[in-house]
Order: C-alpha cells, then sequence, then structure tokens
C-alpha cells in the first residue's frame, strides 16, 4: 500500500511534546475508567504510592524497592496514555487542516428573500445560503439554484475544480470548499456540529471515541483475565499464608500488573485511532469505526467495471484488414481518418497506429478534414481523391454505399469477431472500398487482475457490475479474473444482489456515488461513496472516499484487516508474556518461605526483589517499545488466512512466550549492576 | 517407566481410539434424532416415557427455556436424593439398617452426584442403605451424566444451526441420552465385570472367618451396576470408600481395563460427534489430538514421577525398583495405576485405584493441574465436550484476529456476547477453587482438618476444592472431608462448578444458534488444522491453567523438590 498524503514521522516533536502532556491529563481516573486494565494499573499504582511513603515515614531501607515499584507502575499507565495521545495527536494533526477551514467561515443566509451574514456555526438545517466566487461553503449541503465550479482540493487534494448544479447526481457540496466562478444557492442538510467534517474529527478524538464492537468484545476478554489475576494474587496472599510466609503487599501488587494484559490494554485505544488514521491518509473518512471492522471482515467487492477495473473509455486495439489490404495501409489509413476525431476513441486510434504499427502521422494537410459528430457517427479526411473514413459500422457502409450483402465476407467475419470478443467494431473505408475494421475494447487496467489474484488468497469474491450486455461484460470479467460479474445492471439489481450476498452471511462492500446508489450502499456493510457523489449517496455510506477512486476499496479492505491484525498479535503477545513473568515473580516471592523453589529461578535472576523490579520495568517498557507497531500496524502481505495465521503465531504467540525471559534477564543485569535494589 | 508398562498404556488408548469413530457416529444418530439399531426394542419405550410425561417430542426449546429445564431438573433430582438419605432408615432395601444421613453430608453427597462430581465425603459401605446406592445415587449417576450429554448436544447445535431460536428439547435429549447412550453400555459392562467377579447382589454382607480365624464382615451389593454407570458416566463414586483401589470393585487387570475404558470412550467420542453433526469430522479429529497430547503428556509424566519413586525412602533402603508404591495395588502396578489417575482426573471421573495422596509431589501435582485445566481432557460425558467448545471459542478470539477478521468458528462469529459469557464461565474455576483453598488455609478449623502438615497440607485443601469446582470427586485422602466447614464449601463449590459454569455456557449456545452460519472462505481462520489444535493446547495451558501456578508452586511443587532434597514435613 502505498500512502497517499506523508506520513508524519513516528517520534514528531510537534506531536510528541503535547502528547507527553495530554499522557498526565488522561490519568484523570474518571476518563481512564473507559479501560478497565490500565485503570486497575492506576489503582495499584496509587496504593503502591501509599507503601511508599509509609515506608519512608518507617524508615529503612523497604522505601528504596517500594519506591522503584511505585514509580514503574506509574510509569506503565503513562505510556498507556502517552500511546493514546499520540495517536490521536497523529490523527488530530490530520484532521487539523481540515478543521482551519471550517472555522471563522461566515455564512451570508438568505432569509425571507433578505440577505444576511451570520457565523456558518450558527447555520440551521434547511437553511439557505448563497455563496459567490471566491466564497467558501459555510456548510455540507445541497445546491438547489444555479451552477457553479468548485475547488473541493481542501478535502480532495485534487486541484481540478469540479462543477456542482442544482438536481441530478452532482448537487452534493461539502462545506469549506470553495466556489470559483458563478454562484449558487445552497440549502444546509446537516446540523452544523454534526458535519462531514465534525464527524471525522469526533471520530479520532478521544473522549467521545465509541468503542468498536469487535474492541468491545476484546475489552471483555481483558477485563475477564484482569478479574482471574486479581482472585489468583488476592487468594496467593491467602495459601502463602497457611505456610507462614507474609508476601508484602508491594510484590503482590507488581504480581498482579505484571500478569493482567497491560500491554495489549495499554495500546488498545491506540490501535484503534492509528486505524482511522490510516484510513485517513487515504484520504478515505469513516463514518463510524464498525465500518472499518466490517472492512476487514468483507467477502465480497462489488466493482463498478467503469473507472475500476478499466479506464472507462473504449480503446483501439488491433486493426483487422480486410484481404488484399496490408495491416499498414489499413492503420494509415485510420490514423488519417481519426485526425478529425477528437474523442479518447480517436485518440486511441492515432496512438495505436503510432505505437504498435509503426506508422507516423503524415505531414499532409487535408484537403477537407470531417469531424467526428454524434449524429453522424463517422469521422474522416478527403486528401485529393482519397476519401478517408472511419467510424461506426452501418455508417461507413453507408458511406460507401454498399449493402450489407455486397460487404466482402471477410470483413462480415471480423465484425463479428470484435463484436462476439465483447469489443466495439469501427469499419474503415476508402471511398467506396471498404479496408477493415478497428478492434475498440474497454481497456483493463495494469496491474488489477493481480490485485484480484491477491484478493481472491485473502478469501475475497470480487464482482464486476456494469451496464454493459452480458457477452461483453463476460470478456471483459474473464480478462480481468473477477470472480462474477453483474451485466446490464441497474441500481435494483446491485442492491438485491447485495440482499441475496448478505442472506448467504456475507458481507458486502461496495462504492458508488449517484442518488440511485443510495439504497445499496446503505445496504452493502460497507458503503463507500464518492466525495464527487450526491448527498444522498454520501449519507447513506458510511464511508467517503474524498479521492472519488473506486479502486480504493480494496485499499480500505486491506486498512480493516491491518487494524483488526495488530490486534490479534498485541493480545496474543500480551498474554503469552505471562508465562516467563511467572517464573521471576513466583520463585521470589516463595523463595524465602520455601528456598527449594528456586529451582524454578530459571533465569538464574539476581535477587527475589531484582527479579521481581525486572519484571515491572520489562511490563511498561514493553508498552513504549510496541507504540510504533500499534500506530504503524503490523505488516501485512494479502495472503489466506492459514498463511497468516501460521506467520503471526510464530512472531507474536512464540515470540511473546520467549521475548520477556530474555528481556526480564537484560534488565535484571542492569538493575543488579546499578545497584537499585 | 518400563516398555511393558507403555504397552499397556499404548494399547489400552489404541482401543480407545478405535471405539471413537463407531461410537460417536451412533451418538450423532441418536441425538440428530435418527433411528438406530436399538429403535425396535427402546423405541416403544421411548414413546411411552414421553407420553407418560406428557412431553411433545417435537416441541423445540430456546437456549433459556432449555437451560430452566436441565436446572429444574437437577433441583428435582436434588431434593430427591436429599430425603432419601434424610429419610433411609424408613425406606425398604436396607439391610444394614442404616440411620439417617446428617444433613451436612446429605447436602453434600446430593450436590456431588447432581452436579456428577461423586466427591464422597463418606464410606458407601458404612452410611449408605442398599436403597440409598440404587434408587438415590446410581439414579443420579445416570442422569448427571445424562443431563450434562443433553447440554453439550444443546451447545453443539448451536453451531449446526443458522438464525435458530431454539436449540433442542432437553427432556428429549436427557431421554435419549439415558436410553440409547448410557443403559445399553451399562448392561453391556455389568454383564461384563459379574463375569469378572465383581458382586451383584441385595445381600446386605456376608460373614468371613479369616484365617486367624477371627470373624470379618464384608459389605456387599449391587456392586457390578454401579460401578458400570460410575465409570460410563464419568461419575466416580464408588460403592466402597476405597473405590476402584477395593478388590471387590476392581479385582484384576482386565476389570481395570474395563474400568479406563469405559470413562475415557464417551466423552472421547463426543467430541467425534460434535465434528459430525457440525459437518466438520476433520473439526472433532483435531479436537481429540489437541486432549491426546495433552492427556498422554499428564500420564507420561505421571507415570515417570511415580516410577521414579522417592529418593527418601530409597535412602531408608526401601527397593527402588518399582518406584513409589505407597497407595498403589500391587495387582494395578505403576502403568495402570499412573494411567487410572491421569485419565480420572482429565475426565471428569474421579474415581481412583490408588491413592492420590501417596502420591510423589509431582505425580499428586498432575492429576491436580489436569482438573485445573477445566476437566476437558476429554472430560466429562457432555462437560467435557461444552468445556472444549470454550476454549476453542476463547483460542479463536485470541489469535483470530490476527488473520484480519473477526473471529469466527464454525461459521459462528464471536462477539462481545459470546466473550462476556465465555469469560463469566472461565471465572467460576478459579474464583471458586482459590477462593475457598485461600480461606480454608486461613481458617485453623479448616486446616486442621488435613492429614499431613506441611506443604501436602495445603496441597490437600487445594485438590479438594479443585476436585469439587472441576466436578472431578478424586480426593487427597488425608484431608477430613466430613466436617461441616468442608461438607457445605465443597458442597457450594460443586454446585457452582457445575450450573455457574454451564449458563454462561448455555447463553453462548442461544447466541451462536441466533446468528447466521457463514460460509467459510480462503479469509476465514481454519480451526480445523494441527496449527489450531496447538494454539488450543497453548489456550488450555495459559488461561486454564496458569492461573493455578502460584498456588501449585506453594503445594505440590515444594514437595517437589523438597523430596529432591530428601526433606520431610
Amino acid at each position: 500500500m502505498s500512502n497517499k498524503t506523508t506520513t508524519p514521522a513516528l517520534l514528531d516533536p510537534s506531536i510528541v511534546f503535547p502528547a507527553i502532556k495530554d499522557a498526565f491529563i488522561k490519568l484523570d481516573p474518571r476518563q481512564l475508567i473507559r479501560n478497565p486494565v490500565i485503570f486497575v494499573t492506576e489503582v495499584v499504582a496509587a496504593f503502591v504510592s501509599a507503601i511508599f511513603i509509609r515506608d519512608l515515614i518507617a524508615g529503612g531501607n523497604e522505601g528504596v524497592f517500594s519506591g522503584q515499584i511505585a514509580a514503574w507502575l506509574w510509569f506503565t499507565v503513562l505510556f498507556a496514555t502517552f500511546a493514546e495521545a499520540v495517536a490521536e495527536g497523529r490523527g488530530r494533526a490530520q484532521a487539523e487542516s481540515l478543521k482551519k477551514t471550517k472555522s471563522e467561515l461566515v455564512a451570508r443566509r438568505l432569509k425571507d428573500g433578505r440577505e444576511e451574514k451570520i457565523a456558518a456555526t450558527l447555520l440551521k438545517l434547511g437553511d439557505i445560503v448563497i455563496v459567490e466566487a471566491g466564497e467558501l461553503i459555510p456548510g455540507d449541503g445541497e445546491v438547489i439554484e444555479g451552477i457553479a465550479s468548485v475547488n473541493e482540493s481542501a478535502i480532495t487534494g485534487e486541484s481540478a475544480p469540479v462543477i456542482r448544479e442544482s438536481g441530478g447526481d452532482r448537487s452534493a457540496v461539502t462545506g469549506g470548499t470553495q466556489v470559483l466562478s458563478d454562484w449558487i444557492k445552497v440549502k444546509i442538510t446537516v446540523q452544523p456540529g454534526s458535519s462531514f467534517v465534525d464527524r471525522m474529527i469526533a471520530l479520532i478524538e478521544g473522549a467521545e471515541r465509541q468503542k468498536t464492537p469487535n474492541e468491545i468484545a476484546l475489552s471483555i476478554l481483558l477485563s475477564g483475565l484482569t478479574i482471574v489475576f486479581l482472585i489468583v494474587v488476592v487468594s496467593t496472599w491467602g495459601l502463602a499464608g497457611y505456610s507462614g510466609t507474609l508476601v508484602s503487599a508491594t510484590v503482590l501488587a507488581a504480581l498482579l500488573v505484571t500478569l493482567i494484559p497491560t500491554t495489549i490494554g495499554g495500546l488498545l485505544s491506540a490501535i484503534g485511532i492509528a486505524g482511522m488514521d490510516r484510513l485517513l491518509r487515504f484520504n478515505v473518512v469513516a463514518t463510524s469505526g464498525r465500518a472499518v471492522e466490517a472492512a476487514g471482515d468483507v467477502d465480497t467487492l462489488l466493482l463498478d467495471k467503469t473507472g475500476t477495473i478499466t479506464f472507462g473509455n473504449r480503446m483501439a486495439s488491433e486493426f483487422l484488414p480486410v484481404p488484399g489490404v496490408d495491416a499498414h495501409e489499413l492503420a494509415e489509413a485510420a490514423l488519417l481518418a481519426s485526425l478529425g476525431d477528437d474523442t479518447p476513441e480517436g485518440r486511441s486510434i492515432v496512438a495505436l497506429a503510432n505505437g504498435t504499427y509503426g506508422v507516423a502521422t503524415p505531414n499532409i494537410t487535408p484537403d477537407l478534414v470531417v469531424p467526428f459528430a454524434a449524429e453522424t457517427r463517422l469521422s474522416g479526411c478527403d486528401i485529393g481523391t482519397r476519401r478517408l473514413r472511419k467510424g461506426a459500422v452501418d455508417s461507413v457502409r453507408n458511406f460507401t454505399g454498399l449493402t450489407e450483402a455486397e460487404c466482402p465476407p471477410a470483413f462480415r467475419q471480423a465484425v463479428d469477431k470484435v463484436a462476439r470478443s465483447g469489443g466495439t467494431p469501427l469499419a474503415v473505408a476508402s471511398g467506396n472500398k471498404l479496408l477493415g475494421v478497428i478492434h475498440l475494447k474497454d481497456i483493463v487496467k495494469p496491474g488489477i487482475k493481480e490485485r484480484f489474484a491477491e484478493l481472491r488468497a485473502m478469501g475475497i469474491r470480487t464482482v464486476m457490475v456494469t451496464g454493459d450486455n452480458p457477452v461483453t461484460a463476460a470478456a471483459i470479467a474473464s480478462e480481468a479474473g473477477v470472480d462474477d460479474f453483474l451485466a446490464e445492471a441497474k441500481p435494483e439489481d446491485k442492491l438485491a444482489y447485495i440482499r441475496e450476498q448478505q442472506r448467504g452471511g456475507r458481507l458486502v462492500a461496495m462504492c458508488g456515488d449517484g442518488t440511485n446508489d443510495a439504497p445499496a450502499l446503505a445496504q452493502a456493510d460497507v458503503g463507500v461513496a464518492m466525495q464527487t457523489g450526491t448527498q444522498a449517496a454520501r449519507e447513506a455510506a458510511n464511508m467517503v472516499d474524498l479521492d472519488s477512486s473506486p479502486t480504493k476499496l480494496i485499499e480500505i479492505v486491506e486498512i480493516g484487516k491491518q487494524l483488526l491484525m495488530t490486534r490479534g498479535a498485541l493480545t496474543t503477545f500480551s498474554i503469552a508474556n505471562d508465562v516467563a513473568k511467572y517464573f521471576a515473580i513466583i520463585p521470589a516471592l516463595f523463595v524465602v518461605t520455601y528456598p527449594q523453589l528456586s529451582a524454578l529461578n530459571i533465569m538464574a535472576l539476581g535477587s527475589p526483589k531484582s527479579a521481581i523490579l525486572s519484571a515491572v520495568i520489562f511490563n511498561a517498557l514493553i508498552i513504549i517499545a510496541l507504540i510504533p507497531l500499534a500506530l504503524k500496524g503490523v505488516s501485512y502481505r494479502p495472503a489466506g488466512a492459514a498463511t497468516l495465521l501460521r506467520r503471526n503465531l510464530l512472531i507474536y504467540g512464540l515470540g511473546g512466550i520467549l521475548l520477556p525471559f530474555a528481556g526480564i534477564k537484560i534488565i535484571d543485569l542492569a538493575v543488579v549492576f546499578l545497584h537499585l535494589v | 517407566m518400563t516398555l511393558i508398562g507403555w504397552v499397556q498404556i499404548g494399547f489400552l488408548l489404541a482401543l480407545v481410539l478405535a471405539s471413537i469413530k463407531p461410537l460417536g457416529l451412533y451418538m450423532a444418530k441418536v441425538f440428530s434424532g435418527e433411528k438406530t439399531v436399538l429403535a425396535p426394542v427402546l423405541g416403544p419405550l421411548e414413546t411411552a416415557i414421553y407420553k407418560l410425561s406428557g412431553i411433545n417430542r417435537d416441541k423445540e426449546q430456546g437456549w433459556l427455556a432449555y437451560t430452566l429445564a436441565m436446572l429444574a431438573f437437577s433441583v428435582a433430582g436434588f431434593v430427591v436424593l436429599y430425603a432419601i438419605m434424610r429419610l433411609q432408615a424408613y425406606l425398604p432395601v436396607n439391610p444394614q439398617g442404616f440411620g439417617a444421613v446428617p444433613s451436612d453430608l446429605a447436602f453434600n453427597t446430593s450436590a456431588s452426584f447432581v452436579t456428577n462430581t461423586n466427591w464422597q465425603n463418606y464410606s458407601g459401605e458404612a452410611v449408605m442403605s442398599n436403597f440409598t446406592q440404587m434408587a438415590g445415587l446410581a439414579v443420579q449417576n445416570f442422569l448427571s451424566a445424562a443431563t450434562g450429554m443433553a447440554l453439550a448436544i444443546a451447545v453443539t447445535r448451536a453451531f449446526i444451526r443458522s438464525k435458530a431460536e431454539t436449540v433442542g428439547n432437553f427432556w428429549v435429549d436427557t431421554t435419549r441420552a439415558t436410553l440409547y447412550v448410557l443403559l445399553p453400555l451399562s448392561i453391556i459392562v455389568t454383564i461384563a465385570f459379574i463375569f469378572l467377579g465383581l458382586p451383584q447382589t441385595m445381600d446386605g454382607s456376608v460373614t468371613a472367618t479369616t484365617l486367624e480365624g477371627a470373624k470379618q464382615v464384608i459389605t456387599l451389593g449391587p456392586v457390578a451396576s454401579q460401578e458400570a454407570i460410575k465409570q460410563l458416566g464419568t461419575n466416580g463414586g464408588g460403592f466402597y470408600n476405597a473405590n476402584a483401589a477395593h478388590p471387590f470393585e476392581n479385582p484384576n487387570a482386565i476389570a481395570n481395563y474395563i474400568n479406563i475404558f469405559a470413562m475415557l470412550s464417551i466423552s472421547a467420542a463426543m467430541v467425534y460427534m460434535f465434528g459430525q453433526m457440525t459437518g466438520n469430522r476433520k473439526q472433532g479429529w483435531v479436537l481429540i489430538s489437541a486432549i491426546a497430547v495433552l492427556l498422554i503428556a499428564g500420564i507420561g509424566i505421571t507415570y515417570w514421577a511415580e516410577t521414579a519413586g522417592n529418593p527418601i525412602l530409597t535412602s531408608l533402603g526401601l527397593d527402588p525398583s518399582m518406584g513409589n508404591m505407597e497407595g498403589k495395588e500391587v495387582r494395578f502396578g505403576q502403568a495402570m495405576s499412573t494411567l487410572y489417575t491421569a485419565v480420572t482426573t482429565g475426565l471428569s471421573d474421579g474415581g481412583v485405584n490408588s491413592m492420590i495422596g501417596s502420591y510423589t509431589g509431582i505425580g499428586g501435582l498432575v492429576p491436580m493441574f489436569l482438573i485445573h485445566l477445566g476437566e476437558v481432557l476429554p472430560g466429562g460425558v457432555g462437560s467435557g465436550l461444552y468445556g472444549l467448545i470454550v476454549f476453542a471459542v476463547l483460542s479463536v478470539f485470541v489469535a483470530g484476529l490476527m488473520v484480519g477478521r473477526t473471529p469466527e468458528f464454525l461459521g459462528k462469529k464471536i462477539e462481545s456476547r459470546e466473550m462476556k459469557f465465555a469469560m463469566l464461565a472461565v471465572l467460576i474455576l478459579p474464583l471458586v477453587i482459590l477462593a475457598f483453598s485461600a480461606i480454608s488455609a486461613m481458617l485453623p478449623a479448616a486446616v486442621a482438618a488435613i492429614g499431613t502438615p506441611g506443604p501436602h497440607g495445603l496441597s490437600e485443601i487445594l485438590y479438594a476444592f479443585t476436585s469439587a469446582a472441576g466436578n472431578n470427586g478424586s480426593a487427597m485422602a488425608g484431608l477430613s472431608g466430613n466436617t461441616v466447614w468442608y461438607n457445605t464449601t465443597l458442597g457450594i463449590s460443586m454446585l457452582l462448578g457445575r450450573f455457574a459454569y454451564v449458563v454462561p455456557v448455555m447463553a453462548i449456545a442461544g447466541s451462536l444458534a441466533a446468528k447466521q452460519k457463514i460460509p467459510s472462505s480462503k479469509g476465514t481462520f481454519p480451526t480445523d488444522t494441527p496449527l489450531f489444535a496447538g494454539l488450543l493446547i497453548g489456550i488450555i495451558l495459559i488461561l486454564g491453567g496458569l492461573q493455578f501456578f502460584p498456588s501449585l508452586a506453594l503445594g505440590p511443587i515444594v514437595e517437589h523438590f523438597a523430596m529432591m532434597a530428601g526433606q520431610t514435613f
């Protein structure tokens, strides 16, 4: 995946410093309670701090130990809040530019036929505003009168202006974009504060961020594990009491915090925010986090043929001469006849003759140029006695004066062949002689076939939607390598197809832009509306692509998958970590009562205190160490689930078991070397 | 360890393996409501039972109705059993003329048999009349096992169905489990046992004159039939206090073989049945292989620890060649004793043919740890299967996200509702075991009941609550459990271990049944591969076992290291 916009450096100071401040603000327990694992850690940190103060008052050496444990527990909490703050900071930076455009906008509201100036934020649903050239559109809405060219680069990054006019599919406008020419009357269709840009910002900023379904399920698992370990630690105190061991509260607190899944608990929200942020970097705005997750689950992609799979214009791909005419001659005639054709098709004929057939454009000024027109459906030129024409088969035949039966059989066969393959045949004639046929066809975008193969490997079916007849559709479908196609598709067909897929338990993603796409967009599990689309389409969709690039759907799916994978990888890692932590702390806990248990100290840690401190330090540092991974997401290559699982289980499962053994040992060596305890 | 020992173990496991498929297929038929070979004989009986009790066999229940029916049935069973014990003096078939069972013991025993635990704080031959044994205990041996099977079937159906509101009919499932599975197998095993010399009589006792000329009264009764359902239903409650170490319960090597085979085969076959019914036999085998790896590891470690013996005894001049024979029967030897112990705890059977309390530190740790793992190896009849499914769901959830999709198991999405109930279920075992153990370890009156001071005493307490909450029933004899404290707390542990666990599991079943079944694709997390078996093992060990590491360190692990150092307590 190539990033659309430049990614700020991971440790950009302009993000990191405010994040440090935010990390402290987020310590507020009222806010932290949203994250049960880290909340428990904070409570424990406060508890150990109290013990530290008691130890200080009591004097003696205990304070050295409890003080350090308390400090590292606070660090654990801070690292977690810092991770969230950094993720928010990065997302906010992305949204900031959009936000700027929103502030201090003045709207010219029309009320009772009079115009008044009010702040854009005071606009209400249904207000009508007038916007003239050079002014910014004050809010999301629909053009009800007028036509204007609008610069939407503030949102899309595309500098080419777009036309917005009342009625039809191009009536939606977005607040913050600029009218370049003419004027329009806009009816505000969104309550201020819930507009498009606001929703985007709200999704990134922590306080209003809604947990997504999968995040909630994961939180339940993590909270459950926290309760289990709370039971384990409290009961350990009782069971140790039987043997006459009084385990210190500091040590039990350390045991609890190292066992509960602080790593994933601390990074969970950062992962979610970073996922939204990644989407935003691709210029896609999701209206809910749920949609991003659903994108990872998608089984079927509904892709429009035009613009997504093919370039959208038919292009010349081959010259088919009749017997007695050589290909070079036909190419030259077609080239000359197309000089008067400025349509993409005409240009593609010239390009094909110049390129593949090596016919240079001759330096002749024709006596007469017949430009292409929709009525005549042909173009051409007269050079001396040569009257060259190319165009629709029947138009050209009429020009030659031949009846259908009089056409050479080879010509008719060529026409049939092109039509059967899903292409469009054009005829080329010189005077009353038919020279041959040009094969026009939809050109499949390069690389798209490989892309579909990747999707298939991931278990995702691609379905091409086209208005073409079934023959044409089948030809392109097989060339592009899609799994299925919907030919002569009307918007209702799309809706019906989506419903049928969903009945079978499949999740469907699609993109669309027209008002008539709206029902299907709403029905799809992931509906991506084009920014250039209508307000209705954008309201129905749960994502909006600011670049209006239908191929984006594939990237969206990949971002969704990466988000879920990152969560799973860190959860597995976090849980696997516990094995080593047990082996660090358990012998340290009881070795005073039962010296035999030092046999369990397989890491040969320096002393009970150094072992416990090392485990706590490791537990805190691993959060910081994993922040880059949480923000960037685990590396992702399209592959089947079995392959992904094997790879990730090896890295994060097995790695999660082994790494802490090494990590805790190294920290212990440092702790002993520095005489910290 | 000897080669012949391993051959004995291997041959028995091979027999079980061979029985898995036919038995699994048969049960799949039974619980799909299909006609089986026994239909001509049992069909009319089945119909008569429904008619008599007014059950409409075609009317299915939602998960809640199913669960409530199960609870009502269990409460009724509890009340009847309690009443029989309290009133046995007035009831017939009481040749020894036993009086009423004390209230706390009756509570404990009722809880024990209704929950399929069969923890016995009594000596059967000295407290329970033949009527109580047959009409009370043996009936619950059937019914608690059938209840477990029914619950497992309901959970299985959740994976078969799509957008379903019901999970089956509890009364039908229980009836079919009893009639078509437990009863016929019990009859076969009973006859085999009688043939092997187990008593099957209504006489109270015989009086024998010993070689020294003394008179000895030997209690008799319907031992063979009791024994058959004890193993087939993974109950484990013996007729005699010595359980399967008693020569009348388990007279010889062949009887011992049948014992182990009988307790292992149904639970193992149910896992296969799960695969068969959900349309993925490979899934069944993968689950079985995960179970097999853990169970065989348990068997191997116990066998190794016991044959390695006790260096303290060796230093006192005992011949170390037989290993630690304390508490074991010579007629079984090390291999068949340790196999029995590992299987009885990997299952939630709980019958014993040797005294776990006399095992070495490690030898005693393994059975306890196998119960800690949640009684899923392969666990009690039914209860093992649904416990395993909970672990599979957890495995899928923890690691499933790593393939970039919402986790799903057999086409059912695992979401927050499932996680909530799975965590509630998973919490029960550590909560009950650790909380009661810790309180008992601090309570002087409770500590007074232990048999051996030092870390072994803690092991005894821990084992008792582990066994109760895990609905196992085996004991580290030594703890005098027949006190008001233990009768009550162990009784509560058993009830919570069974019902507080299964209610959330049924809620998961209801939620999954209502979900649409999603077709699998290349993007679906594969759960029928060796990799998943490995993952499942990891999750069972880490989420099931690791929580008990601190408590085990203070008990059996210390015992082991102390023994190696020649230290006693």
